[in-house]
């Protein structure tokens, strides 16, 4: 199914506007992330897509061919996942997974096998009977994907669903949810403030910020092609580069750098992992820092611009902190956006 | 459409709740104003039932206002230092403790004024005195003081705290004074005004223990609901609401205050 | 490194010190609560009956009607207080609008209230001179009847029961209910699957809150209850017209083990202080 939002929007009685009027296509059986950071409003066009928040007047929320803005949450149709969870603590696990086909008032037998399928899908059999207080983390997390999938819903929505997690369990979570989504064939929405996160399960980023959707592609495009500061920023924490630009030259206290084209009324960015700390360099700074972090190093270098500039160094013996470095960043490494932009 | 008619079904169970717990409070309080009740406000506003009362009962509400204040020290002078020990000594005997001087809270003051009687009633010097129906306020009022405390204490750290203040040289004593009793300042306040408004409202206890001599404010309401014409009853009534009214939100605001420092 | 000279140090160690606060509390409840409890406890066994006055409170049509009627209205003021409760404070917790304070004010205003003055309002609303008597053609009152009692009981429970639910209800993830909707449940369903279960130990603590608090009721009895048995009255009349203390004293024991077991299983479930009186 898919879905289209359009001149969507969400201001509180007390004036607050959570999210300016949006637009959003989401395909059939597409996986779409809504990336940002807290308070950028993702999380209230989820809820306005799941039909818990109302929009202002004028949104209109499309599923298909139906109009289901003025739809209450109940007959939407929609499977949503919580940051919380929201297991039913007075139930077990098979009956917070039958809950929604209890709701549909299907057949006893029907629920049950129905139930039997998704659990097995979502590996949790062993579990059925289990309360939920005696469930882990990330059995947690599992029941309440199986429990939002189990009434095949018209899309599943996910909000933030991995961060009430640990560091660790997050990131080997983070591939089973997205070989599971891919496995349920549905068009699911799903929300995070976590740019790794969202590049490893979504097909297509949303990056919003300050109420609206700055910019929306591929998980490559916006890495490659960010057409703000903000996304090159969020996504792959690009840096500025403090210099002038002169034509198709970079001007830095600690060198020269050559642009892909003509960089005029443009500001320049990179990021860590194209600083290349060389023999020669047109660059020449001062080892500042060195972190260690087991696959590279990181190392600061003052002296190139006003600020720090970070390099990832993934050679066996890192500079140490004095030594004088060159440094030499390539010109397709470089990204060039409008001077300003949305910062 | 479901959704805002239960809303609405909702919101009438609560306005109807409140004109339940409003309309009476109201009428008590018109009725102490008004000239003659049975006539209703046509006949008139008048302060007449008010000062009246005071004529009559106002030996009653200074009783009630130096017990409460005199019922405050008592549960400071116990409750602080009781509160500081429990959080300190915690474990069975402390629990036990703190369930059985919680007793007068779930036993009926009734109960607990005929256990007082029995026992000290043939002592006629105490008997007869404020410092009866003292001891009745203070074992009521207690539990409040001792749990406010105790539940700041608890959310604090307190043993670290103490035992950073030893390590820079402090006794025992400097540690209570210096420590202690800043920290648990809001559950002191909170206690404190609970202490105050319970005392000054306290009935069940006090009818038991007063005698014709020592009327506290709520013993000369419930005598002149029994003697005396609607009007006094209600201005009489009235003069209580003023006085508990302020207190109740006092306590309320302070209890708030210092719950939000125990989670 | 040397240890700094204190004035209590030598004298007092922190163990003594812990004790000595503890023992003004000790003294003055073993004075004024223990031992009168066990004088009231042994002077109910020290009437003709002996210790089997306990069951005659049981055998005895008087004491026993008494005790069923007490429990009775006690009863109805319990389920009518959660009721109401529970739907107040469900919309005051879930909602933000303005005059919410308001309401929630007059709602836990009458904590503070005697028992008797309770009771003179239920006379306001429902004695001879009340306001429904005023109102309505016919002579209706009802103050002084079984149903003022349970109204009085009712005034009083309401804001107990309320602060109790509320704060169950905040505590209550509002995304439960949310998920619940997002499978398609009813209003009705949310609430029988979601919220009432959430707040059961809540509703449990303060309906045994309520309960207990309306079986020990005795300034809003002596106002209103003139010519009915509640316990409380019964109580105040053998002790005072009677002269029969063993039985006042063994009704006291019975009542006030009733009430106490019954908070003690509300504390446990919520963890709140509330004091029964009224």
């Amino acid at each position: 199914m898919t879905l289209r939002v359009t001149n969507t929007a969400k201001t509180y009685p007390d004036g607050t506007k959570a999210l300016l009027p949006t637009e959003l296509s989401v395909a059939k059986g597409e996986i779409v992330s809504l990336l940002g950071p807290s308070g950028c409003g993702k999380t209230t066009l989820l809820r306005i897509i799941a039909g818990l928040e109302t929009p202002d007047a004028g949104s209109e929320i499309w599923f298909g061919n139906d109009n289901v803005t003025s739809l209450p949450v109940e007959r939407r149709k929609v499977g949503m996942v919580f940051q919380s969870y929201a297991l039913f603590p007075n139930m077990s696990v098979r009956a917070n997974v039958g809950y929604g086909l209890k709701m549909q008032k299907l057949p006893k037998d029907e629920i049950e096998s129905r139930v039997t399928e998704v659990l097995e899908l979502c590996q949790l059999q062993e579990f059925s009977g289990r309360a939920i207080d005696a469930l882990s983390g990330g059995q947690r997390q599992r029941v309440a994907l199986a429990r939002a999938i189990a009434p095949r819903p018209r899309m599943l929505l996910l909000d933030e669903p991995l961060s009430a997690l640990d560091a660790a369990l997050r990131e080997a979570l983070r591939d089973e949810l997205a070989m599971l989504l891919r496995e349920f064939h549905i068009t699911a929405i799903f929300v995070t403030h976590d740019q790794d996160e969202a590049m490893a399960i979504a097909d297509r980023v949303a990056v919003m910020s300050h109420g609206h959707v700055v910019q929306s592609g591929t998980p490559e495009e916006l890495y490659r092609n960010p057409n703000s500061p903000f996304v090159a920023g969020f996504v792959g924490n690009a840096m500025r580069l403090e210099g002038k630009v002169a034509g198709s030259t970079l001007h830095l206290d600690g060198g020269e750098l050559a642009l892909p084209r003509d960089g005029t009324g443009h500001n320049v960015f990179v990021r860590a992992e194209d600083v290349q700390i060389n023999t020669e360099g047109p660059l020449n700074g001062k080892v500042e820092s060195v972190t260690f972090f087991g696959t590279h190093y990181r190392v600061g270098i003052s002296g190139i611009m006003t600020d720090v500039l970070t390099s990832t160094y993934a050679g066996q013996s890192a500079p140490k902190v004095g030594e004088r470095v060159e440094v030499s960043i390539k010109p397709e490494a470089l990204m060039l956006l409008p001077e300003g932009a949305e910062v | 459409m479901f959704k805002s008619k239960t809303k609405l079904l909702q919101l009438i169970v609560t306005l109807s709740a409140c004109a339940f717990l409003l309309i009476p409070t109201i009428m008590s309080v018109m009725a102490g104003l008004t000239a003659n009740y049975f006539k209703g406000i046509s006949s008139g506003l008048t302060l007449k039932w008010v000062f009246q009362v005071w004529e009559l009962y106002a030996d009653s509400i200074f009783l009630s206002l130096w017990l409460a204040i005199a019922c405050l020290i008592v549960t400071l002078i116990i409750g602080l230092p009781a509160a500081y020990g429990l959080a300190r000594h915690p474990g069975w005997l402390s629990r036990l403790l703190e369930e059985f001087i919680s007793l007068p809270l779930a036993v009926p003051g009734l109960a607990i004024a005929l256990a007082l009687l029995q026992l000290y009633g043939s002592m006629k010097g105490f008997r007869a005195s404020w410092a009866f129906i003292l001891v009745g306020h203070v074992l009521y009022t207690l539990p409040f003081m001792v749990r406010s405390i105790l539940a700041v204490l608890a959310a604090i750290d307190l043993k670290t705290l103490e035992e950073g203040a030893a390590s820079l040289g402090a006794s025992p004593w400097q540690r209570f004074r210096d420590i202690v009793v800043p920290n648990a300042m809001p559950g002191i306040l909170a206690g404190a005004l609970t202490v105050v408004t319970l005392s000054i409202g306290e009935f069940n206890i006090t009818w038991m223990l007063h005698t014709p001599y020592l009327k506290t404010l709520p013993v000369g309401l419930a005598d002149s609901y029994a003697s005396m014409r609607l009007e006094v009853a209600s201005a009489y009534t009235l003069v209580f609401f003023i006085l508990i009214v302020p207190l109740l939100m006092a306590m309320q605001w302070a209890s708030a205050r210092a719950q939000r420092i125990t989670k | 490194m040397g240890v700094r000279p204190s004035p209590y140090g030598h004298t007092m160690t922190n163990r003594t010190f812990v004790l000595a606060c503890l023992t003004p509390l000790f003294i003055f409840s073993l004075a004024f609560l223990a031992l009168p409890l066990v004088r009231l406890f042994l002077e109910s066994g020290s009437g003709e009956a002996g210790w089997a006055i306990y069951l005659d409170i049981l055998r005895r049509p008087r004491y026993l009607n008494t005790l069923v009627l007490t429990v009775l209205v006690s009863l109805a003021t319990t389920f009518a207080a959660l009721a109401i409760s529970t739907t107040a404070g469900m919309f005051l917790s879930r909602n933000r609008f303005r005059g919410r304070g308001t309401l929630l004010s007059v709602l836990t205003l009458p904590l503070a209230f005697p028992g008797v003055v309770i009771g003179f309002l239920i006379i306001l609303l429902g004695g001879r001179q009340g306001l429904v008597n005023q109102l309505t053609p016919g002579h209706v009152v009802f103050a002084y009847s079984v149903i003022g009692l349970f109204l009085g009981y009712l005034y009083f429970s309401i804001p107990r029961v309320l602060l109790t639910v509320m704060a169950a209800a905040e505590k209550l993830d509002p995304a439960l209910e949310e998920a619940a909707r997002t499978m398609g449940a009813s209003p009705y369903r949310v609430v029988v699957d979601v919220i009432v279960p959430g707040l059961m130990p809540a509703l449990i603590a303060s309906g045994a809150i309520a309960f207990a608090t309306a079986m020990g009721a005795f300034g809003t009895a002596f106002t209103l209850a003139t010519n009915i048995d509640v316990i409380p009255m019964v109580i105040y009349t053998e002790f005072t017209l009677s002269a029969n203390i063993a039985m006042a004293s063994a009704l006291s024991i019975v009542l006030g083990i009733v009430t106490w077991a019954l908070l003690l299983i509300a504390r446990s479930l919520s963890g709140s202080t509330v004091a029964a009186g009224g």
